[in-house]
């Protein structure tokens, strides 16, 4: 059986270290970066700087790199979806629209036809063997750090053929291997929020390129007019400000959003708790489960008991609503047991 | 990574020559002096220098004056679009199909594309429609980069002095040199970009034929070298290699044209045998090849994905191709060109350059039209709706 590994690395410091652990442990390992986006970005991914620290990195690892061009991919199955979700006043997830159809799928085929036994990455996540020996996903060894929520949509077949090599180490752990082995990304910072969104023009240029957005009537429990905002499909829910100063003494929070009438309503922070999150195209990794379990709506967001009736995921205590279209990753206890994505 | 490999990107870059590596090698290990000073080994690198500028000057039929000498093809052709607009304003037009060289500093100047057929000739109703008295310059690549289409330039000529009589033409020939009489080109333009290392001369030189005192300006200001129309010292070891290469392709050129013909036609054969579907990126149904160089293969393999392509070649066979043009962080990008001839941009995306040159061999060529079968039909069984892994 092979053992030749395709290294994903984005020139940040975790997959470079992860490429860095392969070698060491003795296995063929080839670097691939992937160029997914064209247009302008801060970093995380896709720009020469960054495809020249994973050079870089490979060349101290004395590995073959390569880069590849899916960009194409990246548009349709990250880019648009993003834009859609958000024209519908959806909360999209592009960070796992791009595991599921970049990393985890487009790239894996990419290893298989080119005769790679696996493929890693640099997730803080673990991938774990369960007792009927099968594999699940796990939360990664740093709680700080733990991006198992970004990769919950590994299927069991993907997780046969896939690596987490930092996902046992702690974020500390992985710069002082990093320093130790010499690589120019140790010292590198943590890459923040979506990589096609760059921080000088921020989320609303992006999207006001690409959709007509609409001024939206703000509303409060009662359906009288407090305020309005420019944009309804930049609104979120639980946001605070931005709303045209609705009056009243206590602070309110974006309840609802309907873009279809242009509508935000707000109300009190009790308002925006709800006992449970129907979710759409729930999918377990196993046998479905009633629970109990924990569910974790945000990339960092803390596990909430819970169990599930159905396709609904019932908290133990009232919580913030999680909004539509987010993500909702159920655990039993470290292990990803399931997820899907907030009803509207 | 000590192996034979199958080299056939002569178009990318082609191995220095035996014959330049000679020339260079005095004059490298040697030493020379500044060609613009005034001593005993000044004089010698002047007396080098000029010997290579009249060379180069015979090769492609024009006066040893008329060579600026550049640091390569890229900078000979923005010297030719800036240095041109920058004594005549007025409007640059150029092919579809140019090298960004040309392209960027084209568009860049808020310039016209011209649009090209299903071969990759300019059409001359479009280009006489695009040009009129405001035209300062037209740019028409002679021989293209990807695809290997051969302009007419004496035609593109005579439609420009009809149409645009302001206009300064300029043909990028920086592939030509070991696929076509270059003195044809030469005696049609006002300007011609040469490249060194694309036929066996040494990278990071190149020239600019500056042709019947057309005035350009300087883009490198500085010591005024070359006749105030490129400032900076000048490569004489560069120089030297140059002008042996391109001596040595023209002397070479009848047979090499002659046997890259026969490995055109066994690969294309081959391919169109093996991949079913697969097309020659620049010729049209029934209208043969003519138009093209015998040295640059450029073919579409459906379902495939070049990157992919590319690497199990290497990999597994040795063989040593390319696909569009690389840009800057080393991917593959959608090739503007292919766009340009009108493929389909999902065919494109399986694009497969072949360039031969003169080291390669028959077993180099054998290599490509057993392997690229091969690994293709590999490749199309990773393939999920026709979408390429």
């Amino acid at each position: 059986m092979s053992d030749r590994v395709l290294v994903a690395m984005s020139g940040g410091v975790d997959s470079s270290v992860a490429a860095a652990l392969l070698v060491g442990a003795g296995h063929e390992v080839v670097g691939a970066t992937m160029k997914l986006w064209g247009g302008p970005s801060d970093s995380g991914c896709c720009s020469v700087a960054d495809v020249d620290d994973a050079r870089s990195v490979a060349r101290r690892l004395d590995i073959e790199h390569h880069v590849f061009n899916f960009g194409d991919d990246f548009d349709e199955h990250v880019v648009a979806p993003y834009v859609a979700d958000h024209a519908a006043g959806h909360t999209p997830n592009p960070c796992i629209e791009c595991n599921r159809h970049l990393k985890f799928d487009r790239l894996l085929r990419r290893a298989d036809a080119l005769g790679f036994e696996w493929v890693a990455t640099g997730h803080h996540a673990r991938i774990v063997e369960h007792a009927d020996g099968t594999h699940r996903v796990a939360r990664g060894a740093d709680r700080a750090k733990d991006q198992s929520y970004v990769v919950h949509v590994l299927t069991r077949d993907v997780m046969r053929r896939v690596r987490f090599p930092v996902g046992h180490l702690t974020k500390d752990d992985v710069r002082a291997e990093a320093a130790r082995l010499g690589l120019t990304t140790a010292t590198k910072p943590d890459s923040q929020d979506v990589c096609f969104i760059t921080a000088t023009r921020g989320r609303a240029a992006f999207l006001g390129d690409r959709i007509t957005t609409r001024p939206g009537r703000v509303v409060d429990g009662t359906g009288a007019t407090v305020g309005e905002v420019p944009a309804v499909e930049l609104v979120t829910l639980g946001q605070r400000r931005g709303l045209g100063s609705p009056g009243g003494g206590h602070p309110w929070y974006v309840i609802d959003v309907d873009v279809t009438t242009a509508t935000v309503t707000v109300g009190s922070a009790a308002d925006l708790r709800v006992g449970a999150a129907l979710l759409d195209g729930l999918t377990w990794v196993g046998s479905p489960e009633r629970g109990p379990l924990t569910a974790q709506v945000s990339a960092h967001g803390d596990p909430r008991p819970c169990h599930v009736e159905g396709a609904t995921v019932v908290f133990d205590e009232p919580s913030r609503r999680v909004a539509p279209g987010q993500s909702v990753v159920l655990y039993d206890g470290d292990l990803v047991v399931g997820g899907g994505t907030a009803a509207a | 990574m000590d192996r034979a490999w199958h080299y056939l990107d002569h178009a990318a870059s082609s191995p220095l020559r035996a014959e330049a590596l000679a020339a260079m090698l005095p004059a490298l290990r040697d030493g020379v002096g500044n060609p613009s000073g005034a001593h005993a080994l000044a004089r010698r690198a002047r007396s080098a220098l000029d010997g290579a500028r009249e060379r180069l000057a015979e090769v492609v039929g024009c006066a040893p004056g008329e060579v600026v000498f550049t640091s390569g093809g890229t900078e000979a052709d923005n010297l030719a679009v800036r240095g041109v607009l920058g004594t005549r304003p007025g409007t640059a037009v150029c092919s579809a199909i140019e090298h960004h060289a040309v392209l960027n500093p084209v568009l860049a100047a808020g310039g016209r594309v011209v649009p090209v057929d299903r071969r990759g000739l300019v059409d001359l109703d479009a280009l006489a429609a695009s040009l009129d008295e405001d035209v300062a310059l037209v740019s028409v690549m002679l021989v293209n980069n990807e695809v290997g289409t051969i302009q007419s330039l004496a035609a593109i000529a005579e439609v420009v002095r009809l149409r645009a009589p302001r206009a300064v033409l300029h043909t990028d020939a920086a592939q030509a040199l070991c696929w076509v009489d270059v003195r044809e080109a030469t005696a049609a333009a006002d300007l011609v970009t040469l490249a060194s290392h694309k036929c066996g001369g040494p990278v990071g030189t190149g020239a600019l034929v500056v042709r019947r005192d057309v005035a350009i300006e300087a883009q490198l200001l500085g010591g005024g070298q070359e006749r105030e129309r490129r400032s900076g010292t000048q490569d004489v070891a560069g120089a030297l290699g140059f002008a042996a290469a391109a001596q040595a392709a023209a002397h070479q050129r009848p047979s090499l044209v002659a046997r890259a013909a026969r490995w055109r036609e066994a690969l294309v054969d081959a391919v169109a045998r093996g991949v079913p579907g697969s097309i020659e990126s620049a010729v049209a149904p029934d209208q043969g090849r003519d138009h093209l160089v015998s040295g640059i293969v450029n073919l579409c393999l459906p379902a495939v994905d070049s990157e992919a392509l590319l690497y199990v070649l290497e990999h597994e066979h040795a063989v040593l191709a390319s696909a569009a043009s690389s840009c800057a962080s080393g991917a593959q990008e959608p090739s503007h060109v292919l766009v340009a001839l009108g493929i389909d941009r999902a065919l494109a995306a399986g694009s497969l350059r072949v360039s031969f040159g003169w080291s390669t061999s028959d077993d180099d060529v054998d290599a490509a039209r057993f392997e690229v079968p091969v690994a293709a039909r590999r490749l199309q069984a990773h393939a999920r709706d026709g979408a390429p892994a």
